[in-house]
């Protein structure tokens, strides 16, 4: 039972971190039609930026992460919102185009990140209390899967309020269902392009800081291995809905979780978990091509 | 089958069978001599990406099917026979026999699968069944596949002729035969009446359906063929190179993307250019960054000039926005502009 | 007040992949008047429209409103010149409620909306639903309310009583014929009924040309005319 907590909350833990990046992949596909490879790459700027800023502050580690995730945010909202301008606008009409241009900047950001930090792995800061662990129902959870469970609230309530209640986010919805009719309402849809492009990437980045957080360390790797499963959570969870990423997220990362545990005393192999989510991901398709949420963005 | 429509490759065949017995140099761009076993390795690797990169060109340039996981079939011919070879010492026609079964089945039961669904999803889904390939492979079940390091080939069942250095070049002309092969099958294949309908598939499968005919099968008989084609090349990378988990990664599908755009989507040579020369540039690019005038560059230049996957991602973004139909359709850009030119020379 | 006409559409050539839809359209519509494109069915009608806006790419062509040229501007640009856009099929935001609907036409904060609600009380009542639930007739209430709420001095309206019931057409009309007094208006209608009700111009498309030009009630009067230019008697079709 206490390994069943566990496995639960460091699920919810993994959960939290796909939501990040998979909310902005699914609002950018869903607004925009493109398919984002270039995301990894805010995510490990997002967590290199968080690295590097705690080596230059000095202070407690909590205050360190804080301001190394403020900046991580600021650094992936950049990125992004330069990404869209220069690269992605002016492919508006040529979608397929598009995608290969994010597919040639995630070569290319990878890469560069490889030469400036190298391929080792960096220590992250990690306040203690962060890595102590609280005591639920006789398991024993480290208490940072609470941290990042709670960042991934925040942004959830976050990103549905926006929608709901703000000019952009009445204009977000409406172009994910239609962007031709958005513009010929006389909205020039393009600013929205970037701004969502700009979230998506400070959200993406602040998932980059909690991984840093997660795993202890930052590695080159982070962000394709985030980025594979975000692509599976919004793909299942349809692509421009907010909720239904959460709902994805939480599943996927349970299930690989759960997989992981129970299979490898079975199989004595460890690598069953994320082999599950590919095949959670292969049946949803199979029963619904659209993921569990229609094309609307709620 | 016209034999004229033959000569241009058969020639380029003739000029390559050759290359091993010239001692020709060429300085900036090959490592030694033409027919020095450095050089020879690279010119091998290079065809057997031309040959890789035309079997993904048949799946997303003739039939419009964008897949993320064709690294996986690859992969499936350097680990199947490495791994019946080395780990449950199998002789060589068995582990080949095995190899072709496999690169039915895998692609025929997750084409299937994946074929469920188009456009996006499709992608996904491929992605996701290579990226299971990776996690199979890089947490070693019950020591297979060597994880993180690979293992080595057990090359006692190999043919004398193949192993070696100084057989380098029988591994070259080895290549050779295998990008020859699939250049044929892939142009029998195209030019068959199941091409004519995987273009009109690419092309608009709507209508494909409106004429009576289900897309599924069709694509599915392409997702095979690509694959089984793929895997080939896998057992070449094999003999040429080793195990290395690097060829279950996402970065090698994304690269034959890049090989294949670079040269031509759905263009005759197209691919085979783009995966013949992205492999010498990345190796060249790989040389170039160890020099030493590289190295006593500023960090801002030295930096992206040392990671050859940046220029060449960096390159194929230019492409990409400037020459779209990629390498294969210079020759017809520059006609149209010095057409367009007399044209506007010509009307008052 | 400037003479030039409120619209004028100059060489106009629309290519949809492979078929050359508009040949040359050359027209004009007068400030402050009804002006009714007709033609059969498939001719470009709809086309036309979304090609002055910017949203179907054109070949070759010039459109005007009033004296500026906006040929070049994007569609945003030209539809805050003061154009509301009554698409075919409505287009209106199914996940939207229907006054998020109307806010979203909203420009610079805010809009004409007792003059909506006039027209339309039911979309006052049905604010808060969601408009993917709404009849087709009420989707069509919001469709002409979104061009209402701003002050556009051009109206395009594309087959507004498509699938609507006899007595909903009749409300279609009315309410065309109170924004008429409002703004000038572009309507592409296949009921003649309707046409002959609310419109004072016309422009026959055929074979992706204008092949009549002129005033709608001389072109009605003569059904033989009618029946050439649109294969129908000249009555509500």
């Amino acid at each position: 039972m206490t390994t069943f907590v566990l496995l639960t909350i460091t699920g919810l833990g993994l959960g939290a971190m796909y939501f990040l990046v998979a909310s902005g992949l699914s609002l950018i596909y869903g607004l925009m039609g493109v398919l984002n490879f270039a995301h990894g790459a805010f995510i490990t700027f997002g967590a290199y930026a968080g690295w590097w800023i705690s080596t230059k502050v000095g202070g407690s580690v909590e205050g360190q992460l804080l301001v190394g995730a403020a900046f991580a945010m600021l650094v992936g909202a950049v990125l992004a919102a330069v990404v869209e301008l220069v690269f992605i606008r002016p492919l508006y009409r040529r979608p397929v185009e598009q995608v290969l241009v994010t597919v040639g900047l995630a070569l290319a950001l990878g890469a560069l990140v490889y030469g400036i930090w190298g391929a080792d792995a960096k220590f992250y800061p990690v306040p203690d209390w962060m890595l102590d662990t609280t005591t639920i129902l006789g398991a024993n959870i480290p208490n940072d899967r609470f941290v990042e469970i709670a960042v991934a609230a925040v942004v959830l309530v976050g990103l549905i309020s926006l929608l709901r209640f703000t000019r952009i986010g009445l204009v977000i919805r409406a172009g994910v269902e239609n962007r031709a009719m958005v513009t010929a309402l006389g909205i020039d849809v393009r600013k929205t392009f970037t701004f969502v492009f700009a979230l998506g990437g400070a959200v993406a980045a602040l998932a980059g800081v909690l991984s840093g957080v997660y795993f202890g360390t930052v590695d080159p790797t982070r962000g394709t291995t985030l980025l594979i499963f975000a692509f599976i959570v919004v793909v299942i969870g349809g692509f421009g809905s907010i909720g239904g990423s959460a709902v994805a997220a939480v599943a996927v990362g349970l299930v690989q979780q759960y997989a992981n545990y129970y299979a490898a005393d079975w199989l004595d192999w460890s690598g069953a978990g994320d082999v599950a989510v590919m095949l959670l991901l292969a049946s949803v398709l199979l029963l619904r091509p659209e993921g569990l949420a229609p094309k609307v963005a709620h | 089958m016209r034999l004229r429509s033959f000569l241009v490759p058969l020639a380029l065949l003739a000029v390559l069978v050759v290359v091993p017995f010239l001692s020709v140099d060429l300085p900036r761009i090959l490592p030694g001599p033409l027919d020095s076993p450095g050089t020879l390795q690279l010119l091998a690797l290079c065809l057997v990406f031309a040959g890789v990169a035309l079997s993904y060109d048949i799946l997303f340039g003739f039939t419009g099917l964008l897949s993320f996981g064709h690294a996986l079939y690859f992969a499936l011919g350097v680990y199947i026979p490495a791994i019946a070879l080395t780990k449950w010492e199998w002789s060589l026609p068995a582990a080949l026999g095995l190899l072709a079964v496999v690169a039915i089945l895998v692609p025929l039961v997750l084409g299937a699968v994946s074929l469920r669904v188009s456009g996006i999803a499709f992608a996904m889904v491929t992605l996701a069944f290579a990226q299971a390939g990776n996690v199979v492979v890089q947490t070693n079940p019950r020591g297979l596949t060597g994880g993180d390091e690979g293992f080595s080939l057990n090359f006692d069942p190999l043919p004398d002729f193949l192993v070696g250095v100084v057989n380098t070049k029988n591994l070259y002309w080895l290549a050779l035969g295998y990008a020859a092969a699939v250049f044929v099958v892939a142009r029998l294949a195209i030019g068959s009446s199941t091409g004519h309908i995987w273009r009109a598939i690419r092309d608009n499968e709507r209508r494909v359906e409106v004429i009576g005919l289900r897309p599924y099968p069709y694509k599915l008989i392409s997702f095979v063929l690509a694959s089984f084609l793929a895997a080939w090349g896998g057992l070449m990378w094999l003999l040429l190179i080793g195990v290395t988990p690097e060829v279950t990664t996402a970065t090698l599908t994304l690269t034959l993307l890049v090989m294949v755009v670079l040269g031509g989507a759905g263009a005759r040579f197209g691919a085979m250019l783009g995966g013949f020369f992205y492999t010498l540039l990345d190796y060249r690019l790989r040389s170039l960054s160890g020099e030493e005038r590289i190295q006593d560059l500023p960090d801002v230049l030295r930096i992206p000039l040392s990671e050859p996957l940046f220029l060449l991602g960096a390159l194929f973004i230019a492409v990409v926005f400037f020459v779209p139909g990629g390498l294969a359709s210079l020759p017809a850009r520059v006609r149209q502009l010095t057409q367009r030119r007399r044209a506007r020379e010509a009307t008052p | 007040m400037t003479d030039a006409p409120a619209l004028a559409v100059s060489d106009l050539h629309v290519h949809l992949g492979e078929s050359h839809v508009l040949q040359g359209i050359t027209f004009a519509v007068s400030r402050g008047r009804v002006t009714a494109l007709l033609g059969r069915n498939g001719v470009g009608k709809t086309t036309t429209l979304r090609a002055l806006l910017g949203l179907v790419p054109r070949s070759r062509g010039h459109v005007s409103l009033g004296e500026e040229d906006v040929t070049k501007l994007r569609t945003h640009e030209i539809v805050r010149r003061g154009i509301g856009y009554v698409p075919e099929d409505r287009d209106v935001f199914a996940g939207l409620t229907v006054e998020e609907n109307l806010r979203l036409a909203e420009r610079g904060g805010a809009g004409r909306y007792e003059l909506v609600y006039e027209l339309f009380p039911e979309l006052r009542e049905r604010g808060g639903q969601k408009a993917g639930t709404l009849s087709g007739g009420q989707q069509q209430m919001v469709a002409i309310g979104r061009a209402l709420l701003n002050e556009n001095a051009l109206l395009l309206v594309d087959e507004p009583t498509k699938g609507l019931a006899p007595f909903l057409v009749s409300e279609v009309a009315a309410a065309l014929e109170r924004a008429a007094g409002l703004a000038t208006i572009l309507l592409v209608e296949q009921n003649l009924g309707v046409v002959q009700r609310v419109a004072e111009d016309v422009v026959v498309l055929d074979g992706g040309r204008v092949v009549h030009e002129g005033g709608a009630k001389e072109l009605f009067a003569q059904p033989e005319r009618v029946r050439q230019l649109l294969g129908v008697h000249g009555g509500a079709a």
